[in-house]
Order: structure tokens, then C-alpha cells, then sequence
């Protein structure tokens, strides 16, 4: 039976350092390949020993995909092909493959510059590692060799994610980790491929969101607010994703209302994003692309630089700062310099680190104690908006309606919340849900149809036999399936004793049916020629001048008994290929003739 | 058959030939003859069209050159009556040719050459049948059956046509190829028995069939073919054929379809029966229960609006709109959303508003977990992935595309209509739409609002959403939500007193919105009386013991606020005691100044100025009416008058037709329109009324003059009466144009009579006879109705016209002219005068427009229109400079807005150039009516039936403008070109 395995080596009822191992016809793929950021240990990369003790991996994989640009979906990527060393080709998106060193590089940074780790890769490796590479577009196939086939969907808001359609023969796997638009559902599309596997994330899976309009619309509304009273409004952000959606967002929304006041970007890490973002334009969102036409909403037209002397200027104005938790850098500085003021605000639009001066500010705390034992008294108003880019409940549900897979595997969640997926999923689409821990492998059996070629010839010569052809029905066929150098054909017989060489033998049935009947030879033949002339309207039944009765080509032949006279022994002969019309016949004589009268 | 054909042919041919060389032989024959010929010639060229294909084709060596003939051929158009012959030759080479694309473009050619209007087709459609029996290319037989079906809807009256290209249909359903069977199906539902006769037993018999044969092909294995069988069934219902309910389970797997276009047409297809058996009972499916049809299909097409297509999405969020027979219960549903976190229920933003608001708490939105969810909830009760109605207007509005969340708006805007409650339920939805980053959307939500806000009234944190519109800085917005704010019901006084504080921000910042906001508030204050009643002291910032400053009488700010004050004023008489002195001084003003804002008022100490008309008077018996009516009949009447008394007497009614448009604003285009029919006829009187015509006129230069302009002016008229009223119908454009025949004569006399020499008048008098000539053939229906009249008389005249020299045309057009009777113009039900007014430029600004000479400097213009049909296509702006200089400009087609019936709304930009000025100076700006009387409404009466008109009736977007009128008063704008510096 074939099968499809699946072995998650993160991410598996967990979260972070994405890594899932799935063979499928004999071929291994490498779905992402994550580290993970609770550890700093051996742990934060996934285990390749798993893969094989010794020995290139090459040998064992045939390529690795990354679905995008996540540090828990790429993060081990240097390592894995460098200092474990993989040599085979690495997919992922153009965007991705874009933005992705650029993370990779600022990781290495802080754990090695900042935290001193010796033992990282390097800059170098980066660089040999995204030599590696091969950029995929959307809807793409991508043939990895000759059987594995590739082929990436949309998967939504953060810039050139990606579900992947992983196809050998008839066996198909997609892997998605459905992030979604900014303010709408259902943004991720794919067709219905029907696949055997679907591998989803489910982060979010007990959760159904609000609409975005409503969050978008307090968090504009209070920042306009601001403005208006001539506060400054700073906003901590990630360099990456949210940043650039928050941005957007401000950006139309100064447009739409016509407002003046400065908007900063602090510089640095960012400005080399937003270049990529605008540069990959058409893997945004409706609004963003039908915009385009008049010009790159990237090209921010309020947006500027920062530069650190603003900060005093007087008057309102609106900073993006990194990093977001408030715990270094520049916005924290632009913190301190704004937090005496009742009439600014700090909008933090994420989720805080518990001991970062964001997660006190957030509980409420109004004093805090800054290095050098300064007190810093808040006087700033501070709000919490929460801006997610995964997927709910309610847009996993979704994709698998779109695509019908006949198993789900969950991935990229809580054990708990997985559960409660699995048995949703269980329930409403009466599919098999896995959920493997790390380590562990599902085997799922799968059901592959296997084509056959069949000859042209034989194909009309059979439909024209009997009714039309009905759509959608089985229809029944005769002919010699081949089965030669790994290919199926369906032939006609004479054609494959021909390819075969071999010569034609005939198989006749033969069947003796006693009847009992005093009459004369000639005379029984007659009443079982008549009798079956009469049952058998639609054959050509023939009394032939030598005694016997032909049917169609079925042979009867009747002799008396050799000791009792009164019975009759019908002979009944037919070849194989007739053994329906035959054994029909057969059955029929043996009920007897009817009684007639004559 | 064909042998005779071809005789026939030859005949024609040889004959051209003929002709041809008759002409070349005569070419030193005199012009006159010369003329005759050619003529002659051309009419025996026509029907050698089948001759010349025939001889074309008969050359063609390859398929590739027949193809070029054939291509070369459906270029030119091919008259009515040589179309049999020509579809003969085709059919002949048709089947001769062995190359199927030569056959294909012969096939198509018979279904354009069927179309030829005029040519009836059932002569050829026995030829066109028979082609199908051995045709073997798939592609051909779908263009032939392309053809019987244009051959079919050409004869839909003749049943038995009909029943036959069915059959023909049905037989060829099994064909292989997908082509062939889609149009196999799109002839069926075109054609396809509908009638369903009583006595006709085989008839609906027939009808069964037909949408069993059709129901058949709902699983065929290509899903094009699959589309093309809903899409016969729907074309079979808008026929007229009562589909069965049976197809109703079919239509619902059909659903579930792999294929996009399958699924949208099968979402129409279980709207149709859904609205033809709303109320029949289905079965829920894995259950006992059962429910109407109408509620099966509603949740159905909802399930539809998360279709992984947005194609999809956006048809089932349409017709959602349009079920209205659905449940309450049902409809409610569209709106439920559950929002769990953690497995914990959550409460949405809309119900922690709604909660804030009944608790009187502001929203805090500080405290970080503010949303922090709430209860736990059973596991087994979260239905994710709901069936049905559950949240699919949830899931519409907040689709990705934006068109399914126009579509989602504009459903949620018809059933609001149709149910109240659902329109308080849906208003949370609506108002956040108001911020969606479309702008289109917004637009579409805020007019949807508009349309639903009867039922409604708002809360006021949904009121401070929509209010935070207001900054937008797309003008249509901004309108749309005044417009808006116009008929809301605000619940609060805070309420008013946070939109009047909202929108005098928005005229702060955008002051061109004056008008638009006066006029939103003038709608408020009149709605909410009550409301406004305990806002005066503060609005009006009076004390009860101080006197305040009297605030600028021009600042638009302060009159927004006393338009608000005044229109509650009106219902609320205990109002105007909390007035200051200064306030009344200021209505006295306003009232004046901007009537059609403040309303009149009863003032202590004042009288209230009686209103013209009481409006208690039905129209049935309106006086004015009446007294408009009167005055016309007096008119008509008095015929036989001594002339001094009739021009007397129009005098005077023109005046008082003049008055009483003033006075009666919904009379005024009656009375205009007659007033300046009357006016005309005046002039005319006048005209023939002077002594001096019977002396040489050459002497009489002066009294000529008189005449001439008499004339001039009544044509200009004319062409008021005709172009610039809309409801002008056929009755009033004849008596237009015979005022206009009439002022024309007039014309030609006073030129007959200043001219010396016959040779102009030549020409003049052929002229004139070919406009009475065409009178008569745009308008011989109205004819008998014009007895006694100026044409009338002039038609019996007509032939000794023809062959009379033009000074005796002069002398029998001046009888004419005098003896005739002044024609009875009847009155259509409603006529308007198209009116318009520059709002800006303002023509104030005594800042001259700088620019350098040489450049362009783009003025805003912004006016309303009213009563102008076609706006597009005929108003223009002219610009006139100083010296002399004109320039028109045509608006494009997207400047023009309509936001209410009869109304339209101009804004564009003019682009203004000239060469430097030594100062500045004023040019004058003013839109015009183009008017073209050939494309008129007598115009079109002569049907055109040319063989493709699409390809001759080209537009021709600058001749068709034959004169301008003026209709908006001009405005004028400083401006400065300076020199160019150096």
C-alpha cells in the first residue's frame, strides 16, 4: 500500500523552529526549517541528526522548502546547509528569498555580536546557503526532478508567503501556514487540488477574530485624535510585516483625510524592507495593487526618515520606532523624551515580553525605574492594539473546504487547541486529522489511481459496442493490460499476442445438458432451436443443415444417450470470450424445454 | 435547383458587364444624360454582389485565398434583397469546399448574412438543416448551429420552425465535441417550446421534454457544457417557461461544482426557483425536518458568499439582495457572528459599543485586555464552518475583493429596506463600512445608509463613526454623507450637538462644502426640533444676563448654525424667545438672502408674511393651473381679434405666463414654454403687421431690419422651445418646427424683398422648398391635425411652387403667411426647463488668476444641472476673453455626476490660455447647450435600415453640434497672463 509519511522535527504540538520531514513516493522533502526562539541552546535548531547520523543530507533529501521569511520557518537554514551541510536545491518565493538574508543576518548579529556565541554560522554562510536557492513564482510548477513536481499558492499578508503543492505522480501534499490579509478573511486561495495530505499550522486554532475594520478603525481614530490635540504619537514596531501594514494603513489614511502632521519611520533595517516591499508590489493586497496604477504605495508620500533631532521638534507627529517591546534602542529613547507629556500617546501594537518596559507600561504601571536609577514618571497615554496575521479557526476550516485533502495534519500549535481543531475537523468534513508531536511519524495510506494508456482503436471500438457512453458512469471494457517498463497499457488481445509474440490459443467451454426427452434426435434439436429462437429475440440463433444450432458463435449439438434413449444430451460449446452469452445458455437448457403441445 | 441558380446569376452578371461597357462607350454624351446613366448603372450593380462573391470564389485556388474573398467580402454590407442569392452561392461552395475553416467562415457568414434585417430566413433554413447531416468538423457544426439559432430567434413566431431546429438541436446533444453540444443547448433554451396551452397536449408535453433533455446534460463531463445546460434552463425561464421544481435538487449538487463558472451559473439557477416556489416545503438532508424552499435556497446562496472564487462571491452576494420572501428568522442569521479566543467566548467590538453606550461609560480602550474574553465554551456547540446563513454577510463585507463587499452592501441595503429590524440589526455592519480603504465602497455604504435611514436610527458611537467621515478628502464622500446627514434620525441632543461640531470642522477645512453643509443642516434642524430646543443657549452663545458680542453676520460658520437654529425654530415656537436682539435682525437677513434655507417663521411682534399658495390645495384644483389653462384658451379663442387687439392681448399674456412662472416654481417650465411660443407668434404678427410692405423695399431698410430680426429671433427660440425642455414630446416638436417653417418664409421674403436680382433667390427657394418637403416627411402623421395652418395651405400649394419663378414663391408665401392660423400648442404633462448655475468659479475674487502667458492655467468649474437630458453629450463650457476670442470646451463623460433624478452635477476643469496682458481682466465663463436638429426626436423617425448599422452609423462627435444655447448665467473670473520671463 502506498503511503505518505510525515515526521515533524519542530513545530510539531509546538510552536517555532518549523521543520516536518515528509516522504511521499519515495521522495523526502524538507518542509521549512525553523529555530526556535525560547532556546538558546542546541535545541533552538530542529534535530538533522534524525535525517541521518553521517553523511551529506543531500542524500537523503531531495529538496527543502520554505513557505516564508519567518525566523521560526528559516532561521536554521544557514546552519542546516552549511555546518550540516545540504547541498540540494532550497525553494522558496521571490520576496522570501529577498528578505529572508536580511533576518538571517540580523539573527546571527544579536546572537553573536551582541550575546557573544561562538559556533554560529557567519555572513559568509548566509551567503553560500542563498546560493542555494531557487526562487519560485505563484502558481509555478516546479519540477524538482522527474517525479517530484512543486508548485506555490498566495497565502496572504506577510510579504511573499506561500502554500506549496508537493506532487509525485498522484500522490500530492500541500503545506500551508495560511497567514492572512491584514483586514480580510479567505485572502489565501488554492484551487481544489484534492490532495492526499494537507499540512496546516494552527496557532490560532480556537480562536475565531473579530473583523479588522473595528481595530483598525480605534487604532486611526486614536492616533488621529492625537494628532489633533498636537500630541506625538510613537509606535514600537518589528522591522518586519506589521511595520509595513501599519504604515500603509496611516499613509491612506492621511491621504483620505487630508491631514498634515509628520510621519516618521526610524531608520535602518526597515528602509531596506519597505525597498522590498516595494518591490514586490504584486504580492500585496487588492488595494495596494489597484493603487499601483497611479503610483507604488510604498513610495510613502507623509512617511519620511527619521533622524534623531525630531524627536524634539515641536508640534504633532507620529514615529515608527524599533524595537517593539520598548526594551532598547530608539524607541525607547523617544519614549523617555515623550512620556511627560499627558498629550502623547504610545500605541503598542503588539505583544510584550514579560520584563520589557512595554509589558509595564501595559499592566499599568506608571513609574518606572530606568538604568542609573533615574524614575521616569508616564504621563503619555498608552494604548494596546493587537494586529495578528494568522489564520483563525474559521480560515483553516475555510482552506480545507477549498481544497478537500483527504487527511489534515495539524502543525505550528498548542497540543491543547490542535485537539479541538482535530476534532472540528474530524466532525465537519469526516477527513482523518493527525496531530504528531516532534519526532513521531504519521503513515498515511493513500489510495493513488495509476493511469493506464489505452489504444485509440480499442477505445472507439469498445464505446461503440452497446449505449452510448453515459458521463460519469464505469463502464465495462475488454482488452490486455501490458504492463512493460514501469508503464500501464490497455490493448486489444490481437495487438498484444502480436507485441508479445505469442500465438492465439482458443479456449472453448464445453457443458453437457441432459434432457429428458423421448423424441428423436432432429426432433429435439428442432424444439430446443425453436425454444431458444423464442427466448433469445435479440441473437441470430441458426439451425444449421448438419443437426446443429448455432447462437450467435455457441455451438449445441444434441445426441441420444448412449443407454437410455429417452434422455438427450445436449452439447453446448462455447469459447471464452462469449462465456456470458454461454454460461446464460447454459442455465436456460438446464431449466428443461417447455412442455409445447405439438 | 442549383442550375438554375446559377442561370440566374449569369444573367445578372452578363448584365453589369453589359451596362459597363454601354457606359464607357457613352462617355461624350452630355452631362445631364451622363447623370442619368450612372444612376442607372448603379442600380444594376447591386444584386451582382452574388455574382462577384460567386466568381471570386470560383477563382480561389487554395482554401487560404477562398478565405481572403470570403474575409474581404464580410467587410461590405450586402443589401435586403440580394441576400437569398448570395447565401445560395455560399451554400453551393460550401459544399464543395473541403477545407474546414473555408466552411467555417461560410458558416458564420449565412448567420451574419440572416441577421440582415428585412431578409426572413426561413427560406434558406431548410439548406442551412441539411448542411449538418455530413459534416464532419466539430467547430463547423457549432458555427452552423450558431446559424440555425440566429435563423431561429429570426422566426421565433413560427412554432413549427421552432420545433424543428429543436429536434435538429436534440440530435446532435450526443456529439463529442463539447462545441457542438453547448450549442446544441444554447438553441434549445432559446428556442424551445414555452407555451404551455391547455388544448396543446403535445405541446407541454413537449415543454417537459425540453427541460428533461436540458436536465440531463447537468452532469455532463465538461463543466462548459455543464454552464451552457443551466444556462438554457435560465434562458427558458426568462422566456416565460415555469421551471419544475424537480431541478431544484439537481441545480443544489451543482453547487458543489469544481468548476467556477458551473457554480455561479448554478447559484442563478436556484435564486430563479427560489423565487418561483418560495414556499414549498424541502427536506433538510440528514435530518426529519423540513423547510421552505426560499430559506433552503437563502442559506444555500449564502454558504456561497466563502466560494473559494470571488466570481462566485460576487453573484451570490447579489442576489442575495433580492430575496425577500426569506424568514426573519433566517435573515438574522446573515449577521451572527461568534468570536471565541481560546475556546473562550469573546464578545465583538460591536456589542462592547453597543454595552459601553447602555451603560453611559466612555469607551476607555486604555486597559490593555480590554477585550479579554469572557465564559467558556462548550467544545462541542462551536459550529466553525457554519451551514447556512450563519455570518455570511460577515464574511461578505469583509471579503478581500472589493467588489463582493459592494455586492454584500448593496444586498444588506435591499433587505434593510424591506425589513426594519434587520435594518437595526445590520446598521454596526454598515457603519464600519464607512472606513473601508476602498473608496467606492464607503461611497456605496453611505448611500445604502442613505436609502435604509427611515428605519434607523443611530447611536451615537455609530454617529461619531460616521461623523469622522466628514475629513475625507474625496468630495463625493463628503456630499454622499451630507446628504446623509440629511435624513437621519439622531437619538440625542449630544447627538446633534456632535454632528453640528463635525461638520463646521469639515467647513473649516473644506469651505467649498458651504452650501452642501447649510443645506445638510437646514434638513437636521428641522428633523430634530426638540434636540436643538436645549442647545440655543449655547450655540447662539447667549447669557442670561450679559449681552455677548454680536458675531459676523458672514461668517459661514455662524449661518450654518442659524440655518440649524431656524429651520427647528419653525416647528418649535417657543424657540425664538431665547433669540437675542441681533438674532432676528440676522433672520430678517437670511431670509432674505438665502430664502431657500430659512424657512419663514412666526415672529412676537411680527407679522408672518403670507405665502403665495397655501399648501393645503390639492394640484387637482391649483389655481394657477387653472388660471394658466384659462389664459392659453383665451389666446386660442379670440382668432378673428382686430391685429391691434391680438397683439394686445398676447402681450399681456405673455406677461402674466411670465409671473406666474416666476410665483409657481413647478408651473415655471409650463408657463415659460408657452410664454415663449406666444412670444414667437407675437414677433411673427408683429413682423407681417407692419404697413410698409407693400412699398418698394429697398427704401425701407429700417423696417427691414425689423423683420429680419423678428425672424432671426423666433428661429433662436425655436430652438429654446425644442432643445432646452425635457418631457417636450412629438405634439409640441411640430408645432416647434412649423414656427420654425414659418420664420423661414418670413426669412425669405424680407430677403426677396432687399435683394436685387433673381439668381440668389434661387437657391433660397430650393432650399426652402426642401424643408417643407422634409416637414412633411418627418411629420405626415401630424398632419391632419394641422388644418387651416401655415403648411397646410403651403401643401396644397405645393406643386405650383414646384414650377412657379421665385418672385411669385415670395408673393404666395407672403399670402400664406398672413392668411394663416396660429396653431394650438398643447401641453405635455410635465416639461422642465433645463436650468443651470455655476456654483464656482464664484465670480467674487477680485485676485486676479496669475499665470504665464503661453501656459495653461486649469480653473475648477463646479455647477449644477438641472432637467438636461444627455448631459454628456450636450452641455459645453465656453469661455469668452476679452477680446472677442470664444472657446468651448467639452467636459468628459466622468465629469458629470448624477445624484438625483433630473439633477446633475458638473465638475470639471477648464484649461485657460492666451497671450500675456498688460493687466488683468475678466473673462467670462458659461455653459451652453449644444443642440444637433437632425439628431432630434423627428429625426429619428425615419428609420435607417442599413445592413450593419454599427459599422456606418459611426459618431461623429463634432458636427453633431449645429448651435448652442446659453443657459446658465455667465460668470466671470479675473485672471493675468503675465509675459514670460527671460
Amino acid at each position: 500500500m502506498p503511503e505518505i509519511k510525515v515526521t515533524p522535527l519542530g513545530a510539531g504540538q509546538d510552536v517555532g523552529r518549523s521543520c516536518i520531514l515528509v516522504s511521499i513516493a519515495g521522495k523526502n522533502v524538507m518542509l521549512d526549517c525553523g529555530m526556535h526562539m525560547g532556546y538558546n541552546d542546541d535545541r533552538r535548531f530542529p534535530d538533522f541528526s534524525y535525517i541521518t547520523q553521517n553523511g551529506r543530507l543531500t542524500d537523503f533529501l531531495d529538496c527543502v522548502i520554505i513557505s516564508h521569511f519567518h525566523l521560526d520557518h528559516c532561521g536554521a537554514l544557514p546552519y542546516f546547509s552549511e555546518m550540516v551541510g545540504y547541498d540540494g536545491p532550497i525553494y522558496m518565493t521571490h520576496p522570501t528569498k529577498a528578505i529572508c538574508p536580511i533576518l538571517l543576518e540580523d539573527y546571527r548579529k544579536i546572537t553573536v555580536d551582541k550575546k557573544g556565541e561562538t559556533n554560529f554560522f557567519t555572513s559568509q554562510m548566509i551567503k553560500d546557503c542563498m546560493k542555494k536557492v531557487v526562487a519560485v513564482h505563484l502558481h509555478q510548477t516546479v519540477q524538482v526532478d522527474e517525479e517530484l513536481e512543486i508548485k506555490a499558492y498566495y497565502a496572504g499578508h506577510v510579504l511573499g508567503a506561500a502554500m506549496f503543492q508537493i506532487k509525485v505522480g498522484c500522490e500530492s501534499v500541500v503545506y500551508t501556514v495560511s497567514m492572512h490579509s491584514s483586514s480580510y478573511r479567505c485572502a489565501a486561495w488554492i484551487d481544489k487540488c484534492r490532495p492526499d495530505l494537507l499540512i496546516t499550522e494552527s496557532t490560532y486554532a480556537t480562536t475565531i477574530r473579530d473583523s479588522k475594520r473595528c481595530r483598525e478603525r480605534d487604532f486611526l481614530k486614536k492616533v488621529h485624535e492625537t494628532v489633533e490635540r498636537g500630541g506625538k504619537v510613537l509606535i514600537p514596531v518589528f522591522a518586519l510585516g506589521r511595520a509595513q501594514e501599519l504604515c500603509i494603513l496611516l499613509e491612506t489614511f492621511w491621504e483620505r483625510m487630508n491631514l498634515k502632521a509628520p510621519i516618521y519611520f526610524s531608520t535602518g533595517l526597515t528602509e531596506k524592507a519597505n525597498h522590498y516591499y516595494k518591490l514586490f508590489i504584486t504580492w500585496t493586497n487588492q488595494k495596494i495593487r489597484k493603487t499601483f496604477v497611479q503610483r507604488n504605495m510604498f513610495e510613502f508620500k507623509h512617511i519620511k526618515a527619521f533622524d534623531r533631532a525630531f524627536a524634539d521638534n515641536p508640534g504633532p507627529m507620529v514615529v515608527f520606532a524599533t524595537p517593539g517591546m520598548l526594551h532598547a534602542g530608539q524607541s525607547l529613547q523617544i519614549f523617555r523624551k515623550w512620556a511627560g507629556n499627558e498629550k502623547n500617546m504610545v500605541i503598542m501594537p503588539g505583544y510584550c515580553v514579560q520584563g520589557t518596559v512595554g509589558h509595564k507600561i501595559l499592566s499599568g504601571q506608571r513609574k518606572l525605574e530606568m538604568e542609573g536609577r533615574q524614575i521616569l514618571e508616564v504621563k503619555m497615554q498608552v494604548e494596546y492594539m493587537s494586529f495578528s496575521a494568522h489564520a483563525d479557526a474559521k480560515g483553516i476550516m475555510q482552506l480545507i473546504r477549498q481544497a478537500e485533502p483527504r487527511n489534515v495534519l495539524l502543525v505550528h500549535g498548542e497540543a491543547k487547541k490542535m485537539e479541538f481543531l482535530k476534532q472540528k475537523i474530524e466532525q465537519e468534513f469526516h477527513v482523518n486529522c493527525y496531530m504528531p508531536a516532534n519526532g513521531e511519524t504519521t503513515t498515511i495510506f493513500t489510495n493513488p489511481s495509476i493511469p493506464v494508456d489505452i489504444s485509440l482503436g480499442l477505445l472507439k471500438r469498445e464505446t461503440a459496442i452497446g449505449l452510448l457512453p453515459d458521463a460519469k458512469k464505469p463502464k465495462l471494457m475488454h482488452g490486455t493490460l501490458i504492463m512493460k517498463d514501469n508503464s500501464f497499457r490497455l490493448v486489444s488481445p490481437e495487438q498484444a499476442l502480436k507485441e508479445l509474440g505469442l500465438a492465439e490459443h482458443q479456449l472453448r467451454f464445453t457443458c453437457r445438458v441432459h434432457i429428458q426427452d423421448p423424441r428423436k434426435e432432429h426432433e429435439t434439436v428442432l424444439r430446443v432451436y425453436n425454444h431458444l429462437k423464442g427466448v433469445l429475440k435479440d441473437y441470430s440463433v441458426q439451425h444449421l443443415p448438419d443437426g446443429s444450432i448455432t447462437v450467435e458463435s455457441i455451438l449445441i449439438q444434441a445426441t441420444a444417450h448412449s443407454e437410455d434413449q429417452g434422455t438427450k444430451v445436449l452439447l453446448v460449446s462455447w469459447t471464452y470470450q462469449d462465456e456470458e452469452l454461454g454460461s446464460y445458455l447454459t442455465s436456460l437448457l438446464k431449466k428443461g424445454l417447455p412442455q409445447s403441445t405439438s | 435547383m442549383a442550375a438554375h441558380l446559377k442561370k440566374r446569376v449569369y444573367e445578372e452578371f452578363t448584365k453589369v458587364v453589359q451596362v459597363s461597357a454601354e457606359g464607357s462607350e457613352l462617355c461624350r454624351v452630355t452631362p445631364q444624360q451622363h447623370e442619368d446613366l450612372s444612376a442607372k448603372k448603379l442600380r444594376l450593380t447591386k444584386p451582382s454582389k452574388s455574382a462577384a462573391l460567386h466568381v471570386d470564389l470560383c477563382k480561389a485556388t487554395s482554401p487560404a485565398d477562398a478565405l481572403q474573398y470570403l474575409l474581404q467580402f464580410a467587410r461590405k454590407p450586402v443589401e435586403v434583397e440580394s441576400v437569398e442569392g448570395v447565401v445560395r452561392i455560399l451554400l453551393e461552395h460550401y459544399y464543395k469546399e473541403n477545407d474546414a475553416s473555408v466552411r467555417l467562415k461560410i458558416a458564420s457568414l449565412l448567420g451574419l448574412l440572416s441577421k440582415t434585417a428585412g431578409f426572413s430566413p426561413d427560406c434558406i433554413m431548410d439548406d442551412a438543416i441539411n448542411t449538418l447531416q455530413n459534416e464532419k468538423s466539430h467547430q463547423v457544426l457549432a458555427q452552423l448551429l450558431d446559424t440555425l439559432l440566429v435563423i431561429g430567434t429570426k422566426l421565433t413566431e413560427n412554432p413549427s420552425v421552432r420545433m424543428r431546429l429543436v429536434e435538429v438541436a436534440c440530435k446532435h446533444l450526443t456529439d463529442s465535441s463539447h462545441g457542438v453540444r453547448n450549442k446544441c443547448l444554447q438553441l434549445i433554451g432559446c428556442l424551445g417550446p414555452v407555451e404551455k396551452g391547455v388544448a396543446k397536449e403535445a405541446e407541454s408535453q413537449a415543454a417537459k421534454d425540453v427541460q428533461k433533455i436540458i436536465g440531463d446534460h447537468f452532469n455532463d463531463q465538461d463543466p462548459r457544457v455543464r454552464t451552457a445546460a443551466i444556462k438554457a434552463m435560465l434562458q427558458l425561464h426568462e422566456r416565460g417557461l415555469k421551471l419544475q421544481q424537480a431541478i431544484y435538487g439537481q441545480a443544489c449538487k451543482l453547487l458543489a461544482d469544481d468548476y467556477e463558472q458551473v457554480r455561479s451559473a448554478a447559484v442563478q439557477l436556484i435564486w430563479v426557483l427560489s423565487q418561483l416556489y418560495p414556499e414549498s416545503i424541502v427536506p433538510i438532508p440528514s435530518s426529519n425536518e423540513e423547510i421552505r424552499l426560499v430559506d433552503d435556497a437563502f442559506g444555500k446562496i449564502c454558504h456561497m458568499v466563502s466560494d473559494g472564487s470571488w466570481v462566485v462571491r460576487v453573484q451570490a452576494a447579489k442576489l442575495l439582495g433580492s430575496m425577500q420572501q426569506v424568514s426573519s428568522h433566517f435573515l438574522e442569521q446573515t449577521l451572527d457572528k461568534k468570536l471565541m479566543s481560546d475556546l473562550r467566548r469573546k464578545r465583538t467590538a460591536h456589542e462592547r459599543a453597543k454595552e459601553l453606550y447602555s451603560s453611559g461609560e466612555f469607551s476607555s480602550g486604555r486597559k490593555w485586555g480590554d477585550d479579554a474574553p469572557k465564559e467558556e465554551i462548550d467544545t462541542g456547540a462551536v459550529n466553525l464552518i457554519e451551514s447556512g446563513a450563519c455570518g455570511a454577510f460577515v464574511h461578505g463585507l469583509e471579503d478581500e475583493m472589493y467588489e463582493v463587499r459592494i455586492a454584500a452592501v448593496e444586498a444588506l441595503c435591499m433587505l434593510a429596506q424591506s425589513s426594519p429590524s434587520f435594518a437595526e440589526k445590520c446598521l454596526d455592519f454598515l457603519v464600519d463600512m464607512f472606513n473601508d480603504e476602498i473608496e467606492e465602497v464607503r461611497l456605496q455604504s453611505i448611500h445604502t445608509m442613505r436609502k435604509i435611514s427611515n428605519n434607523i436610527t443611530l447611536r451615537e458611537d455609530q454617529l461619531d463613526t460616521v461623523l469622522a467621515v466628514l475629513e475625507d478628502s474625496s468630495r463625493d464622500i463628503r456630499e454622499a454623507l451630507h446628504e446623509l446627514l440629511c435624513c437621519t434620525n439622531v437619538s440625542t441632543k449630544e447627538g446633534i450637538h456632535l454632528a453640528l461640531v463635525e461638520l463646521l470642522k469639515n467647513l473649516t477645512k473644506y469651505p467649498t462644502d458651504r452650501e452642501s453643509i447649510w443645506k445638510c443642516l437646514k434638513f437636521l434642524g428641522s428633523r430634530h426640533p426638540t434636540l436643538v430646543l436645549p442647545l440655543v443657549p449655547e450655540l447662539l452663545s447667549t447669557h442670561p444676563f450679559f449681552d455677548t458680542p454680536e458675531p459676523d453676520m458672514d461668517d459661514p460658520a455662524y449661518i450654518a448654525v442659524l440655518v440649524l437654529i431656524f429651520n427647528a425654530a419653525k416647528s418649535c415656537p417657543t424657540m425664538p424667545a431665547l433669540f437675542s436682539d441681533h438674532t432676528f435682525r440676522h433672520y430678517a437677513y437670511l431670509r432674505d438672502s438665502l430664502s431657500h434655507l430659512v424657512p419663514p417663521l412666526r415672529l412676537p411682534g411680527r407679522k408672518l408674511v403670507s405665502s403665495p399658495v397655501s399648501p393645503s390645495i390639492t394640484p387637482h384644483e391649483d389655481p394657477s393651473q387653472q388660471f394658466l389653462h384659462q389664459s392659453l384658451e383665451r389666446v386660442y379663442n379670440l382668432q378673428h381679434l382686430d391685429p391691434q387687439g391680438i397683439q394686445e392681448l398676447l402681450e399681456f399674456t405673455i406677461r402674466d405666463l411670465q409671473r406666474l412662472g416666476e410665483l409657481q416654481s413647478e408651473l415655471a417650465g409650463m408657463a415659460d414654454f408657452t410664454a415663449t411660443y406666444l412670444q414667437c407668434q407675437l414677433l411673427l404678427i408683429k413682423a407681417l403687421q407692419e404697413k410698409l410692405w407693400n412699398v418698394a423695399a429697398p427704401l425701407y431698410l429700417k423696417q427691414n431690419a425689423l423683420a429680419s430680426a423678428a425672424a432671426k429671433q423666433i428661429l433662436e427660440e425655436t430652438y429654446k422651445m425644442e432643445f432646452m425642455y425635457s418631457g417636450v414630446e412629438s405634439r409640441q416638436v411640430v408645432i416647434i418646427h412649423h414656427m420654425r417653417l414659418q420664420a423661414k418664409a418670413l426669412q425669405l421674403i424680407v430677403t426677396a424683398r432687399t435683394t436685387r436680382g433673381v439668381e440668389p433667390l434661387f437657391g433660397m427657394c430650393e432650399k426652402f422648398l426642401q424643408e417643407v418637403d422634409s416637414f412633411q416627411r418627418c411629420f405626415i402623421s401630424e398632419l391632419p391635425q394641422m388644418q387651416g395652418s401655415f403648411v397646410d395651405k403651403l401643401l396644397d400649394l405645393m406643386p405650383r411652387l414646384v414650377t412657379s419663378k421665385p418672385s411669385e414663391v415670395v408673393k404666395i408665401l407672403q399670402t400664406t403667411l398672413r392668411q394663416s392660423t396660429f396653431l394650438h400648442l398643447p401641453l405635455p404633462e410635465r416639461l422642465h426647463r433645463a436650468s443651470a448655475n455655476i456654483i464656482e468659479p464664484t465670480g467674487e475674487s477680485d485676485n486676479p488668476l496669475r499665470f504665464t502667458s503661453g501656459l495653461v492655467v486649469a480653473l475648477d468649474v463646479d455647477a449644477t444641472l438641472e432637467h438636461v437630458q444627455d448631459p454628456q453629450g450636450t452641455v459645453k463650457v465656453q469661455v469668452l476673453y476679452p477680446d472677442g476670442q470664444a472657446q468651448l470646451i467639452h467636459p468628459k463623460p466622468a465629469d458629470f455626476r448624477n445624484p438625483g433624478p433630473g439633477r446633475h452635477r458638473l465638475i470639471t476643469q477648464v484649461y485657460l490660455s492666451h497671450t500675456a496682458w498688460t493687466e488683468p481682466c475678466q473673462i467670462e465663463v458659461r455653459l451652453l447647450l449644444a443642440y444637433n436638429s437632425n439628431k432630434s426626436k423627428a429625426a429619428t423617425k425615419i428609420a435607417k435600415s442599413t445592413w450593419n448599422e454599427s459599422l456606418e452609423a459611426l459618431p461623429q462627435p463634432e458636427n453633431g453640434i449645429e448651435g448652442t444655447i446659453p443657459f446658465s448665467k455667465p460668470v466671470k473670473v479675473y485672471i493675468m497672463p503675465k509675459p514670460a520671463r527671460r
